[in-house]
């Protein structure tokens, strides 16, 4: 992976620029020790390691403001950080940036559940969130696996999705406004409370420019009420055709199932190994959960039983308990755990029309016995939002390169069928190269025009989303 | 100038040197009129792409928006969002495009609860101010590759580029809805009752008070069994507000609350208001408002003032915005249509029109 030739002259001015982050920001939001910012060195995608210069971490908005007027007039480049789970190396620094993380703005400034909306600070976790409205019976929507650690900065960095995405939409469709600090430290209250923003919609584009617009100090969300109750359905099949299939049939009978992930055999296989879930020595798995009232439950799962009755499954598992549930959800939880045990892993994150997913997932099993590298597939199917999980062994020289030209070449397939690089992970610098395989240079230029509106010196998170090449007029390299 | 492809639109834009006046049906004549010739775009027609078992629906921007949705009803889906019809708000002829809609960015009552226009959008070309050729998003329901340039188009007005064709995210249309009414409340009351329904499980898809006829509706809608439910354990919950009564699916009710019927060929000026619901009722008293309707539980208000009325100026600040819909030439003129931003967010406003449209040619002025 290639990053911009650092700054030399930020590196050696070091000192004197963290002299003056010190002098306006409390002495413990600056650390320049390397033994401390090691920490920050990677995220998520950990293949991928640089320490910063330093890091800041800011406790209010006014200092976030006052730390990117001096990193502007010092040209400091600057990276937003959150909880540094992105998977995508949304958060990696380079040696002549600051990390600027949000860990310590994690408070709820407001909650109204009469206007369901909560109003937080960036920093705070996306399970959080939840926690301080679900004593009222609400919830904060978009549920991404990784919920207990990562931060609804990051979040709407990401516009990152979750399991129950298929009813409830992503983080665009649950945000209604934020508190963004550009990279001249201005201030700019975008959206609010109410719901339609006004204006052009500023809100819908921050949300997923993965910190290259501005950093959001404060975010307004919306809170749903609680369902009365869910519950899922475990449907196994001896083949991935039938079940996608299946899942089209449940689309069109007019069932929205709040969630319908799939497995395929060798994830089946591993979960099955690590979780002893109990689940059936077959093809492919669907755990498909509906909402509602125990009756409401019950008449929805009868719909699908019905359907996926008409294309002959091996097994057809309703969960009538809360234990069952349990049990249902526990292989499909423990996947990343199980692959994780097993192999070192790289997880996908491409989407694909949903009436492209049998002839994606052969393709994938050619390609996959094509490089030599077992490929276990876990997804999203009502959304064709696949994660594919390529088994490498980061010991053997070469394999991780191979695991890399592997998943290129799936996503470039996903692109291919009429889909896309990213569905929730983004793009950061992991799938930076891949972004011509999708768009063309005009296509490209038009989002890069909005990084110059929003920070015409290119400072804010360097080196990611768009391929060096293409942005290398603009970052004066 | 009538456009027939997007390349023939690409080219006129490229050697265009003044003002264009972008119309698809010509049906929402909002904001400060447009000095330019007129660029009629409702010859890009016709359906790319509907995919019934994946709710994808991909569609050029001038195509009848009639056309599409029953295109979608025989399949049992639709827009979610429930778009609104102008034309009777807005006295005009002609027939709406999806492309219009899309630009307007323009939702009806269920955007409390499915989302609005902007959200079921997920895929748009565009051609910009310099004639080129733009795609964004794509024609599937996550997509996080790039930025999301497809939110930034709807709701833009044709100000940072001309939509030639959009992608939807789909629903199925329910087995049935089940309307509640309650014919006797305040304001107040209807709005704290409909922020009791919205804040119950049961998944409330219209809820919307009349003040001129006292009307409270509240919609729920699904399967059948489930739709019975619901009905009956929210006319229990919402007893102590008021009687309600069960008047059926309430078709017409919620095209009358998403067309605004009520002020149709009433005097008057139009305004549209987004707050917060509990806000509301407050804000259309200080209005000094002939009338007005609350949908989405009270986040939006239609005003009916008195013509001629800088509304703004009377409610002083708010939380939240107007938009002025419906006035005179002359008013329009004097008021500005859409909600004056903050200084900073004009700034970034302004430099993106500049830099999508650096000739100034997309409805230059209509935003503001
Ligand atoms: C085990 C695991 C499971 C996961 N499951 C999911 C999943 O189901 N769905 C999903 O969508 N993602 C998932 N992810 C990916 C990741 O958790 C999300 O992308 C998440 O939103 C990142 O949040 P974070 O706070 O960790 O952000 P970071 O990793 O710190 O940063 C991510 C990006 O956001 C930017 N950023 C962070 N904070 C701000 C801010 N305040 N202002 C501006 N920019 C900011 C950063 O610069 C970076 O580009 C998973 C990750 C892991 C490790």
């Amino acid at each position: 992976m290639q990053l911009p030739r650092p700054n030399a002259e930020v590196i050696a001015r070091k000192a004197a620029i963290v002299s003056r982050l010190r002098a306006v920001l409390p002495s413990a939001a600056v650390i320049d020790d390397p033994a401390e910012t090691r920490a920050y060195e990677c995220d998520g995608l950990s293949a991928y390691r640089c320490p910063p210069l330093a890091v800041l971490l800011p406790g209010t908005t006014a200092e976030v403001a006052t730390a990117l007027k001096i990193c502007r007039e010092e040209r400091v480049p600057v990276v937003p950080r959150g909880s540094g789970t992105s998977l995508s190396g949304g958060a990696l620094p380079t040696s002549d940036a600051v990390i600027l993380g949000l860990g310590r703005m994690n408070r709820v400034l407001e909650t109204d559940l009469a206007n369901r909306f909560i109003r937080v600070e960036a920093g705070r976790t996306n399970l959080s969130v939840t926690g301080a409205v679900e004593g009222e019976g609400f919830f904060y929507a978009p549920d991404p696996s990784s919920q207990l650690a990562c931060a609804i900065g990051g979040n709407i960095a990401m516009n990152s999705g979750g399991a129950h995405c298929l009813k409830y939409g992503v983080t665009t469709n649950n945000l209604l406004g934020v508190t963004l600090v550009t990279m001249a430290g201005e201030v700019v209250e975008i959206g609010g409370p109410w719901m339609e923003a006004g204006g052009l919609d500023l809100l819908g584009v921050i949300c997923g420019s993965e910190g290259q617009l501005g950093v959001v100090t404060e975010a307004v969300l919306r809170v749903l009420p609680k369902p009365e109750g869910a519950r899922p359905v475990l449907i196994g099949f001896n083949s991935n055709e039938v079940a996608g299939a299946c899942v089209a049939d449940i689309i069109r009978a007019g069932v929205l199932p709040v969630a319908i992930e799939f497995m395929d055999r060798p994830c089946i296989r591993a979960c099955e190994e690590f979780a002893k879930a109990g689940y059936p020595d077959c093809e492919a798995l669907l755990i498909i959960e509906v909402e509602g009232s125990p009756a409401e439950i019950d008449d929805q799962l009868a719909r699908i039983g019905e359907i996926a009755r008409r294309h002959d499954p091996v097994e057809l598992r309703e969960s009538r308990s809360e234990a069952e549930s349990a049990r249902i959800w526990l292989g499909r939880k423990s996947a990343f755990g199980a692959m994780g045990r097993i192999n070192d892993y790289m997880c996908l994150d491409g989407t694909i029309p949903v009436s492209a997913l049998p002839h994606v997932l052969k393709r994938i099993g050619e390609m996959s016995r094509g490089y030599g590298l077992d490929v276990a597939n876990v997804f999203h199917a009502g959304d064709g939002n696949m994660h594919p999980l390529i088994l490498f062994n980061a010991n053997k020289p070469g394999d991780l390169e191979k695991c890399e030209a592997l998943g290129a070449d799936i996503l470039r397939l996903c692109v291919e069928v009429g889909g896309c690089l990213s569905g929730e992970h983004g793009v950061g610098i992991e799938k930076r190269d891949l972004m011509v395989a999708q768009f063309t240079e005009e296509d490209m230029e038009a989002q890069m025009r909005v990084k110059d509106v929003f920070d015409p010196d290119w400072l804010l998170n360097p080196a990611k989303v768009f391929p060096l090449e293409a942005s290398a007029a603009r970052r004066g390299a | 100038m009538k456009v027939t492809t997007e390349q023939e639109l690409s080219e006129w834009i490229t050697s265009a040197t003044s003002p264009l006046r972008i119309l698809g049906g010509g049906t929402r004549p909002v904001g400060r009129g447009v000095a330019g010739e007129v660029l009629d775009v409702s010859g890009l027609r016709g359906v790319t792409l509907y995919e019934p078992q994946a709710l994808t629906l991909v569609v050029r921007a001038g195509t009848p928006l009639a056309e599409v949705e029953a295109l979608l009803a025989g399949e049992g889906q639709r827009l979610a969002f429930e778009p609104a019809d102008w034309r009777g708000l807005l006295g005009m002829a002609g027939e709406p495009t999806v492309g219009g809609m899309v630009a307007a960015n323009v939702s009806g009552p269920r955007r409390v609860q499915a989302g609005a226009c902007r959200d079921a959008l997920i895929g748009v070309r565009f051609v910009d101010g310099t004639g080129t050729v733009v795609k964004n998003g794509g024609r599937v329901m996550k997509n996080v590759t790039g930025y999301d340039l497809v939110k930034l188009m709807a709701g833009s007005w044709g100000t940072l580029g001309v939509i030639t064709e959009v992608a939807f995210k789909l629903l199925p249309r329910p087995e049935t809805a089940a309307t509640l009414l309650c014919e006797t409340l305040s304001p107040e009351v209807a709005v704290a009752a409909m922020a009791d329904a919205l804040g119950s499980p049961f998944e409330v898809t219209g809820a919307a008070h009349h003040r001129g006829t006292g009307r409270t509706l509240i919609r729920i809608e699904g399967f059948a069994p489930s739709v019975a439910y619901r009905a009956e354990r929210l006319c229990a919950r919402l007893a102590r507000f008021g009687d309600w009564s069960h008047i059926g699916e309430g078709g017409a009710e919620w095209q009358a609350v998403r067309d605004v019927a009520a002020f149709h060929q009433m005097p008057g000026d139009v305004w549209c208001l987004a707050v917060k619901p509990s806000d509301a009722p407050g804000i259309a008293a200080r209005a000094e408002a002939e009338d007005a309707l609350f949908d989405w539980g009270g986040g939006r208000i239609w005003l009916r003032v008195a013509a001629g009325a800088d509304l703004r100026a009377r409610l002083g600040p708010v939380a939240g915005h107007a938009t002025l819909i419906r006035a005179a030439a002359e008013t329009r003129a004097r008021i500005a249509t859409f909600p004056p931003e903050a200084p900073p967010v004009a700034v970034l406003a302004r430099a993106l029109r500049d830099r999508f449209d650096p000739k100034h040619l997309l409805n230059p002025g209509l935003m503001g």
